[in-house]
């Protein structure tokens, strides 16, 4: 038997070489590899003298200056503005993450317990938002809690104008909200369109009301869906650069506008990127924590792609 | 008075197209406290929503359901004292048998103790007690459809509802669980109602049989009744096999095609028929005899088929086909293409409505 | 006893498919979903200079926006980058998909790995380091560099459907194939690509969706005169908002709901 005839028994019909995928092996490694690579690299280096860019010289200045600032006479103290600026993107996101599970579990569920014409259309009606541009949904609800947008004439009407609700915390918290909860809602509804309803008459069926019903029976089996959703709205919201920008008014800076920042008006490439090292690692240490908590909860392993 | 009451419920189903579907059309009902029910017929009949109406899971529109002297059908389901066995066992995949088991007991605040102790029964009950910390995914079909049936027990329900609860089971399984659950239901004495599609399950289970069609009940009635006085020929063909001759009647008997009659004296003393005109002859299978000499009914032998306990013997008449299920040891065995004579039994023969 | 005549008045019994305060819940999400997509709606037919405030109707701002030879060349840089980065990301996603999932093989962990980043790193990071590269070894700034890097985070959310897909067929239709005398070729030409084609199909709408969409990556990437639509809308809010730009995002909101309807109506056809 010759060796072409025994390697074509090897495979399945309708299999193809893994070799195929080889060009977007290397595609990608020009497109996301060696930025990635690049980033790492330049987060080691000193800033350019003048203009943007780096300068060829190893020094781990960037990240000793997260914690670390030295002043003008030469002496070093600690500094919190960083660490402070990573604690609001992980509270930011943490509360947007809590805020869109609570809202969605009551909207996947109820979606998903319509009949099955009505069911389609409310689908639809939450995953068009997926379609829309995420700057024109913010600048949507921006308008709509802007001081003169309608939140802020019924503040005004109320006798609360000095009130503002645009360029604080609680926009880009709201902005984040609004922009992740399609994000939320659809996991969580393939979790609870899968629900066999016939578990919860069983549970009625045994002496439970409707809100035993819904913690013991209905949360446990769409606990998939709402792992799934946390990583999906957590992970973006963690890397969110629009909301405060546009919203929070640069008062309430996330990791991402800092990034933003340095790589424009601040032209501190190397810090810049020492803050995308660090949320690459923070991200990764996420994935690694959401998989960890799926697999312990619901056995299967949690797949981002 | 009797244990469990239903009284003129009814239930009007619309479907997607606009029509109305009387799943429930004024069904009355008494059943008394420790019997074994068989509700009975072809799947669209009514009898699924009745068993889901007197659990609470679904609402009839009119009507009143009672149990032990108690209204019921104004509780939500989880006050009722009644408890199903679901057809697809709906065990609880993310909890352990032991967890399944005890939830219904949970629920009515039983003591951690007290909940203990009834599990162990309840899983004794069943003959799985080694399986307490096995959750359900690890179970068998059989096993899992003890589980179901034990976490019903052990709420101590006043009735036990049971939805096909077997259907999914392989038929040497669902032999061994019917005799298990009529034994279960005999310990217990706890009023069982059994919704099956299966005649043969219903006939071999139920004290009595309530048999449904189009959401009313045709006939209720001890299983040897309804399998020898059928009321028409919907009951006598679902239930067990039936031969139903198209005949026409006269002053003294029935004229069947092919040349076949049967005089009055051998049709069953209970059965009406008028003196002329068309009518229908019901007669089982197994109430034939071969005839040496002419027969009542007359036919050409098409088909020999040996089932081991019998012969079938199909034989047309004219252009009607009659099974005759005769002895396949001891006597003679016609051949195919033979004429032959058959002879109903004694007062077999009955006439039914159409 | 006689209960049926002593009965009290039947308590009205709760829909058991239907949980406390749900519907309510539901309705709310799903007005504060769409308000500001309405409110941008109605507020681009606004005559007045202010976009938050209404002075009367008027299609002003849509003759605005057509006549806007900045919005024409920022419109035309965003549908070059989208259909460039959807052909390309489409291809490699198909290519990847056969090359790697029909088959379990250790070393497609680092494919997978590169293949997924753009779903987990955040899109900030991406674009910054892609900056980086570009200017280190002198790719300049424009639609060139935008379309390789759009292309680039396009090839996952391409890939989501032909994936999903092939976990959905079973080996049955290839053996036929086989069976019946079809080599790897014929399998792939004639049962493979047109069993995916509805995937591909949906991938690549998803992959034009995505880059049409895209602002921050464009944003660190765009040199001079190859501005994208977001990134000048970006620049609009930034600096005076006239109702221009509720138009302009009306048109766009537009475009996405005729997408969304389509692709659903093609699915529905299919079925």
């Amino acid at each position: 038997m010759s060796k072409k005839h025994v390697k074509q028994l090897e495979g399945r019909p309708g299999q193809t070489s893994p070799l195929l995928a080889l060009p977007t092996v290397i595609f990608l490694t020009i497109g996301i590899g060696i930025p990635i690579l690049v980033t790492i690299i330049y987060s080691f280096l000193d800033r350019a003298e003048i203009g943007m860019g780096v300068k060829w010289h190893f020094n781990p200045t960037s990240y000793k200056s997260l914690f670390i600032i030295e002043n003008l006479d030469g002496t070093t103290g600690f500094d919190s503005r960083w660490i402070k600026v990573l604690w609001n993107s992980f509270l930011y996101s943490g509360i947007t993450t809590i805020v869109t599970a609570i809202f969605s579990i009551p909207i996947a569920m109820w979606i998903a317990t319509r009949d099955e014409n009505k069911r389609n259309i409310l689908l639809a009606a939450v995953t068009l938002p997926f379609w829309i541009s995420i700057l024109i949904r913010t600048y949507g609800i921006r308008q709509i809690i802007d001081d003169n947008g309608p939140i802020g004439t019924i503040m005004h009407k109320l006798g609360y104008a000095h009130y503002h609700i645009i360029y604080t915390p609680t926009a880009t918290l709201i902005g984040l909200v609004y922009v992740f909860l399609p994000f939320m809602i659809l996991p969580i509804y393939s979790s609870a369109e899968r629900f066999d309803f016939r578990m919860a008459e069983a549970a009625y069926d045994l002496g439970a009301r409707r809100w035993t019903v819904l913690r013991r029976i209905v949360l446990p089996s769409i606990r998939p869906g709402i792992i799934a959703g946390i990583a999906l709205v957590f992970i973006p919201a963690l890397g969110s650069f629009l909301q405060s920008d546009m919203l929070g008014g640069g008062k309430t800076n996330m990791i991402a506008n800092v990034i933003a920042l340095n790589f424009g008006q601040a032209r501190n490439w190397p810090f810049g990127c020492a803050l995308s090292v660090l949320l690459i690692a923070l991200t990764l240490g996420f994935v690694k924590l959401i998989q960890w908590i799926g697999k312990k909860s619901t056995g299967e392993k949690v797949s981002f792609i | 008075m009797s244990f469990l009451q239903i009284e003129h419920v009814r239930k009007t189903f619309t479907t997607p197209e606009g029509g109305e579907v009387h799943a429930l059309d004024d069904v009355s009902l008494d059943i008394q406290a420790g019997e074994f029910f068989v509700m009975l017929g072809p799947s669209g009949c009514g009898k699924t929503t009745l068993l889901r109406s007197i659990a609470g899971l679904e609402y009839p529109d009119s009507g009143m359901i009672s149990v032990d002297g108690q209204r019921i059908d104004d509780i939500p389901a989880y006050e009722r004292p009644v408890n199903t066995v679901f057809q697809s066992y709906a065990l609880f995949p993310h909890m352990t048998v032991e967890q399944n088991i005890a939830f219904g007991l949970e629920m009515e605040k039983v003591s951690k103790e007290e909940i203990k102790q009834r599990v162990e029964f309840a899983l004794a009950q069943v003959k799985l007690e080694g399986m307490a910390k096995r959750r359900p995914s690890q179970l068998s079909g059989g096993q899992q459809q003890r589980i179901a049936l034990a976490r019903a027990l052990a709420k101590k329900p006043k009735v036990l509802l049971l939805d096909e609860p077997l259907s999914a089971l392989d038929l040497k399984l669902r032999r061994g669980m019917q005799i298990e659950l009529k034994r279960l239901q005999q310990e217990t004495g706890i009023t069982f109602v059994f919704v099956t599609h299966d005649q043969e399950e219903a006939m071999s289970m139920g004290d009595r049989i309530a048999v449904f069609k189009d959401g009313k009940i045709v006939q209720l009635d001890t299983p040897r009744e309804i399998y020898r006085r059928p009321v028409n020929a919907f009951v006598a063909d679902f239930i067990g096999e039936t031969n139903l001759i198209e005949g026409s009647a006269t002053e003294t008997g029935i004229h069947l095609p092919g040349g076949g009659f049967i005089s009055r004296n051998h049709i069953a003393p209970d059965c009406q028929f008028g003196t002329s005109g068309p009518v229908t002859v019901a007669i089982r299978p197994e109430d034939f005899e071969l005839s040496e000499n002419e027969g009542a009914l007359k036919g050409t032998v098409r088909d020999v088929i040996f089932t081991g306990d019998s012969v079938r013997v199909h034989v047309l008449l004219d252009e009607t086909e009659v099974v005759a299920s005769l002895a396949s040891y001891g006597v003679r065995v016609p051949d195919r293409g033979e004429t032959i004579g058959l002879n109903p039994l004694e007062h077999s023969a009955r006439t039914v409505a159409s | 006893m006689t209960t049926s005549h002593t009965a009290p008045k039947r308590r009205r019994l709760v829909n058991l498919r239907n949980f406390p305060s749900f519907t309510a819940v539901s309705w709310g999400v799903l007005f504060f979903l769409y308000i500001p997509l309405a409110y941008v709606l109605f507020y681009s037919f606004n005559s007045s200079r202010i976009a938050t405030i209404w002075q009367s109707f008027s299609l002003h701002w849509y003759s605005v926006t057509f006549h806007d030879p900045d919005i024409q060349r920022a419109l035309s840089n965003s549908i070059k980058i989208a259909i460039g980065a959807t052909i390309f990301s489409t291809f490699f996603a198909v290519i990847a998909a056969l090359g790697l999932l029909r088959m379990k093989r250790a070393g497609s962990a680092f494919a997978w790995a590169l293949i997924g980043a753009p779903l987990l790193i955040a899109e900030i990071v991406l674009a910054v380091g892609t900056l980086a590269f570009f200017r280190a070894v002198n790719i300049p700034l424009g639609l060139v560099a935008m379309t390789i890097a759009h292309t680039a985070f396009c090839i996952p959310f391409a890939l989501i459907p032909i994936r999903a897909r092939l976990g959905q067929l079973d080996n049955a239709p290839f053996e036929a194939a086989a069976d019946l005398g079809a080599n790897e070729v014929q399998i792939l030409r004639r049962i493979t690509l047109p069993l995916l084609a509805p995937a591909i199909i949906s991938g690549a709408l998803l992959a034009f969706a995505i880059s049409i969409d895209d602002f921050i990556t464009s944003f660190f990437l765009s040199g001079p005169g190859s501005t994208t639509l977001p990134v000048f809308i970006f620049g609009m809010i930034r600096s005076t908002v006239t109702p221009e730009v509720d138009a302009i995002s009306s048109l766009l909101l537009l475009f996405s709901g005729v997408v969304l309807i389509s692709s659903y109506v093609l699915n529905r056809r299919r079925r």
